[in-house]
């Protein structure tokens, strides 16, 4: 079987193939040499179940992540569905950015950005933790059109037409704490201070819609939130 | 023509250095170091550090064979850090700088360990993994600013280090940390730890509460578990450190090289106190092979907090032509790497 590399992500290689005649991405969690062989294939093992595990619950409950078609623990490889046309969420704010002027970007990114704070809300609703929320673990895959006449005014409107879907579940666990969801709010918030540090509404638009879908605990995770956050700012920075 | 004097003593260290442009002249330095089983107290360190500092200054202007007159500017560590250690150096530097009429600028600690790394290896536009023992993180720059991607939620990786070495009564000297690396050696049996990283952030504090426990069984604290079984060995010092050290730095080197995926860098760059672990360089170098990627790392002259570092990241931010008011010359416990405008970089 040949194999296409696609890209060599911080889990491991993906590579373009097909399993059963479907073609598919997969995922080779290759041994990390410098880790202790044992340490290496517990984690690896762990985080390839996580990721299966996940990924069902997710589809189960209506949130868009990738079907896993089959996973082989000892060649430590995924078998995954492929989204060809997709970017992750971090390329499409960006794009967006150098495209648009300021008002134009806060508008399309208030859509990404609900669409966003939905699918997380709708994840811990169901007691999915991610554990890794960034926007290079989110991708925006335009919806194709069926009639294949797309016109150059047709160009803004496709922008929203778009589905949102969340990968890398290495992380992920099955958890109704609210002390997991607060911390793994913390780590999105994070990864978009960081990332996105000019467009710092971004967080503020997807937690707004993630109070909307987070189920009846919001008020508990939010106060948890700001708990974890707060541990954050009253580390102590000496050395 | 730059020619900076830096003053460090955020921790446990009183270093001074000179450096002109770009040329190490001068790099002095003295530990603080407290018995076995004991740590460093804000107010004997300072103790210390009022007892060494003039010295070294002089040993400094010695060893760089300068008068007061030849320096451009006075570099102290504004923070982070403790106070009382931080104030003796920051006192020194506003004296220093009132009688040689010399301007004076504070320092963010972070941001000197970052300048320094990169002025030594040459680096460019790298990934940074700061290692010490107050701080872990992982950082990069863009937009002026060196943001933080990835750090501890609790303890400091080194802080874990030390309190560990504290526990199995090793020697301080010269640092705990070289002293587990020792030690991690002679390990053979990988013994299971906890390993905590929440996207690209890592803790720590849990991690140490267990292994306390397995070096001290006496100290198990949850009662709830069970006593520990009659046949279970009890664990050897040198396996402990073994796989404390394999456990933790798998931890760092993973954070970062999630942090080179997500910005799309090959460069990776270790600084502060634990950077100098040779098994950590070891590991982040096999991870950087494996991505075609490169890893820069400096030795303990430069790793270890110095006195050389603040004078050249206090001379870039000179030469860039940062003004620092007499009135702002304090210390701050609190200083995140990311509150400072990098105004010396234009990519």
């Amino acid at each position: 079987m040949s194999l296409n590399i696609i890209k060599q992500g911080a889990e491991g290689r993906l590579y373009l193939g097909d399993f059963k005649g479907e073609s598919c991405l997969i995922k080779e969690r290759f041994v990390k040499k410098y880790r202790h062989p044992e340490l290496d294939s517990q984690i690896t093992r762990q985080r390839m179940k996580a990721e299966v595990k996940a990924s069902g619950r997710c589809l189960a409950a209506g949130i868009l992540a990738p079907r896993i078609l089959h996973s082989d623990l000892n060649t430590h490889k995924l078998y995954m569905e492929y989204f060809g046309n997709a970017q992750t969420a971090k390329q499409f704010i960006q794009q967006t950015v150098a495209a648009y002027d300021a008002e134009q970007t806060k508008e399309v990114l208030l859509h990404l950005c609900s669409r966003i704070g939905a699918g997380i809300g709708q994840m811990h609703a169901n007691n999915i933790i991610h554990g890794d929320l960034t926007t290079s673990n989110i991708l925006v895959n335009p919806k194709i059109s069926v009639n294949q006449n797309q016109s150059e005014d047709a160009d803004k409107d496709s922008k929203s037409e778009y589905d949102v879907i969340f990968i890398d579940f290495g992380l992920s666990h099955y958890n109704q704490a609210a002390e997991d969801k607060g911390v793994d709010l913390y780590v999105l918030e994070r990864a978009l201070l960081s990332t996105h540090s000019e467009q710092k509404y971004i967080f503020e638009y997807i937690l707004a819609e993630y109070r909307r879908n987070c189920g009846k605990d919001e008020e508990v995770v939010l106060a948890k939130f700001d708990e974890v956050r707060a541990r954050g700012r009253k580390r102590t920075m000496i050395g | 023509m730059v020619c900076a004097l830096g003053i460090e003593g955020s921790a446990n260290k009183i270093g001074i250095g000179i450096i002109k442009d770009g040329k190490v002249l001068a790099n002095v330095r003295r530990t603080y170091i407290t018995p076995p089983g004991e740590g460093f107290l804000p107010k004997e360190t300072a103790k210390h550090h009022r007892e060494a500092i003039l010295t070294l200054v002089h040993a400094s202007l010695k060893e760089a064979e300068l008068q007061p007159s030849d320096l451009d500017v006075v570099c102290y560590t504004k923070g982070p850090g403790m106070a009382p250690p931080l104030l003796v150096g920051a006192i020194v530097a506003r004296t220093l700088s009132l009688l040689w009429q010399k301007p004076l600028l504070g320092v963010n600690h972070c941001i000197g360990h970052i300048e320094m790394g990169r002025h030594i290896t040459g680096a460019q536009n790298p990934i940074v993994l700061y290692v010490s023992g107050g701080n872990t993180q992982v950082i990069a720059y863009s937009n002026k600013r060196y943001r933080i991607f990835g750090e501890t939620i609790d303890i400091a990786v080194g802080n874990c280090l030390d309190r560990f070495a504290r526990i199995i009564k090793l020697s301080n000297d010269p640092s705990p940390g070289y002293n587990i690396e020792q030690l991690a050696k002679q390990g053979k049996q990988y013994i299971k730890l906890p390993y905590v990283v929440k996207g690209m952030d890592v803790s720590f504090s849990g991690l140490l509460s267990h292994i306390e426990e397995l070096a001290d069984p006496n100290k198990r604290r949850n009662k709830r578990k069970k006593p520990m079984d009659e046949s279970e060995p009890e664990y050897s010092k040198e396996d402990l450190c073994y796989s404390l050290q394999e456990t933790i730095f798998a931890m760092l080197v993973e954070i970062t090289e999630r942090a080179m995926a997500h910005c799309e860098s090959n460069e990776v760059l270790i600084v502060g106190g634990v950077g100098c672990n040779e098994r950590l360089q070891e590991m982040m170098r096999i991870m950087c092979e494996e991505r075609d990627g490169k890893l820069f790392a400096t030795d303990e002259r430069y790793c270890i907090d110095n006195g050389l570092m603040i004078a050249h990241a206090g001379a870039e931010m000179f030469k860039a032509g940062t003004e620092m008011a007499f009135k702002d010359a304090f210390v701050t416990q609190r200083y995140r790497t990311d509150e400072v405008l990098v105004n010396w970089r234009d990519d």
